[in-house]
């Protein structure tokens, strides 16, 4: 038994002349809570798509549970997964929905009231799917992957439509199933959510990997920003042009200098711009975060 | 494939698809049932496209079960209708994947769905033909047409024999309208290339040719409901209904298991 909830090698996938999925590698530890980001259209869904078997690679190699996604009937039943938004059938109850994928899996049926009790759904069990709110549909297909007990749960932007309440509940959910043992695989637009709960992530950007690993090494290795605002809108420019001389690579963002630097070198600036005759209001080293981390890597805005 | 079965009933037994469904089917069963004992003098005809059939014919062991022998090719349509929505309804709602998550095997899938497609499909035939049966009764005296020979041990086989013919034909449209959902991916238009196909289509192609008619499917599976017609043998009708719904069946199984689930 291998220590990895998923493996791939080289994976891709090609439509026609485009790759949308192109020579992917990455692990995620069995246990993990692993974050999957990258901007719209860069190969996320693909790539959930073919590790649970929908669609097939037209590359590569990739193993989930130590089973070969060529035979995803080896570990579907160990896998819950919501892809792309949640999938009902309108005219049929909550429950009615959920007893359709636990027949259909030979789950318990006992487990569905259970289940739409844990997601906060259990007054709305006899309400059809379609009088849900997109909160509570997201809610449904969380309970829906949650199903078979899952020692994999694949989640697809699981906080879409949830308000603050939810989104706090669905973290606080998906760390309880890590810490109980269940491997976590999420992605998100959210990237503070993910930096909160994620212990590994993997970044994706048009089709390749651009990070897979700890989110704390992706961090570290990034530097750090000294942030400095003078008294005078006109300080900015020399503010820049004195980081830039002394070999540090500055920008200007908001009305703020955004120095490329370690903490330690903010001191240096500090005395660098009273010789120069600023006074400066703001000097704040400051540690780069998964938002502007991934900003950064995928080159998005 | 058995859980995949009750998993497909489990979304059959909805409220608006049943009642639905089986007013459709009571519906026609009335409606063509009681055209042809209530038309039984009318010089234009109380049977299908303007046939005569009168008292002489329905006073045979068979005579219990001609009303709904000709309500078949309605029955087949609806089942067209409900075949085609069930399986194109997964795609429109994306449901499939959830399936193919919880159950690999896609033939496994497609083969639970057409059992508990055609278990529906055999309790709405069942349904039209005590209706049908019924209606034919309380008419039966009103219409001066003896019944003495209907419940015979003839009369009992002949039910049996129409029936069956009648699910066979039910379940050949069904397996179009499930090729059709499959194809397509979307209710709609399944259902509405489905039904103008056998219902005007046909019927065109008819006109301008008449022997195009022994060999368009959906006039081999009236003629199986009918336990053959005048133009077409049942044999015939068995024969080349047959191809065609093995046919289609296998284009639908290679499609369904081949093509990525993408939506």
């Amino acid at each position: 038994m291998s220590s990895l909830a998923i493996s791939v090698r080289d994976l891709s996938k090609k439509y026609g002349d485009r790759m949308a999925v192109s020579h992917i590698n990455f692990d995620v530890p069995l246990g993990a809570v692993c974050g999957f980001v990258g901007p719209n259209g860069s190969g996320k869904t693909t790539t959930m798509r073919m590790l649970l078997g929908l669609i097939s690679h037209t590359g590569g190699s990739g193993q989930v549970l130590d089973a070969s996604i060529d035979e995803p009937e080896k570990y579907l039943s160990q896998v819950g997964a919501m892809i792309e938004g949640p999938a009902f059938y309108p005219a049929l109850t909550g429950a009615e929905n959920l007893k359709v994928l636990a027949t259909l899996g030979g789950f318990p049926i006992e487990r569905v009231q259970k289940l739409l009790n844990q997601v906060g759904l259990g007054d709305r069990a006899k309400s059809k799917y379609k009088t849900y709110s997109l909160g509570m549909k997201q809610r449904l297909g969380i309970a829906a992957a949650l199903l078979p007990n899952p020692k994999l749960l694949m989640l697809d932007e699981p906080t879409n439509g949830l308000d603050p309440e939810g989104i706090q509940e669905v973290r606080a959910l998906l760390r309880s199933l890590a810490d109980s043992g269940t491997t976590v695989f999420v992605s998100s637009h959210l990237l503070s959510e993910l930096e909160i709960i994620s212990d590994y992530l993997v970044m994706l950007r048009k089709g390749e990997v651009v990070f897979a690993g700890k989110i704390e090494e992706l961090l570290l290795a990034q530097q750090h920003v000294i942030i400095a605002k003078g008294q005078n809108h006109t300080d900015l420019e020399k503010l820049v042009s004195i980081a830039t001389s002394m070999g540090h690579s500055a920008t200007i963002r908001n009305n703020e200098v955004h120095v490329h630097a370690n903490a330690e070198w903010a001191s240096t600036l500090n005395r660098a711009a009273f010789d120069a005759g600023i006074t400066l209001r703001q000097l704040t080293p400051q540690l780069p975060n998964l938002e502007e981390t991934f900003f950064e890597m995928t080159g998005d805005k | 494939m058995f859980r995949v079965v009750l998993a497909e009933l489990r979304k059959l037994r909805r409220p608006t698809l049943v009642f639905g469904t089986f007013g459709a089917a009571l519906f026609f069963a009335a409606l063509v049932t009681s055209f042809l004992f209530l038309l039984i003098d009318s010089p234009d005809g109380n049977g299908d496209r303007g046939r005569r059939i009168g008292r002489e014919v329905l006073s045979l062991a068979s005579g219990s079960v001609t009303g709904f022998s000709s309500v078949g090719g309605l029955l087949g349509l609806i089942a067209l209708c409900v075949f085609a929505a069930q399986t194109a309804q997964e795609y429109t709602y994306g449901t499939l994947r959830n399936l193919l998550v919880r159950q690999s095997g896609r033939l496994r899938i497609l083969g639970g769905k057409l059992i508990a497609n055609i278990i529906f499909a055999k309790i709405m035939v069942l349904f039209s033909a005590a209706v049908s049966i019924g209606i034919s009764l309380a008419l039966a005296s009103r219409a001066k047409v003896p019944t003495d020979l209907w419940f015979t041990s003839d009369g009992w086989s002949a039910i049996i024999h129409t029936v069956i013919n009648v699910v066979l034909a039910v379940i050949g449209y069904g397996v179009f309208g499930m090729a059709l959902g499959l194809l397509l991916r979307s209710p709609i238009s399944s259902i509405s290339i489905g039904v103008l196909w056998m219902l005007i289509i046909e019927n065109l192609l008819g006109a301008v040719k008449e022997s195009a008619l022994d060999w368009l499917p959906g006039s081999q599976l009236n003629t199986i409901a009918m336990g053959g017609s005048e133009t077409i043998s049942y044999s015939h009708a068995m024969q080349v209904g047959g191809a065609y719904v093995i046919g289609i069946s296998i284009i639908a199984a290679v499609l369904f298991s081949r093509r990525d689930v993408a939506n």
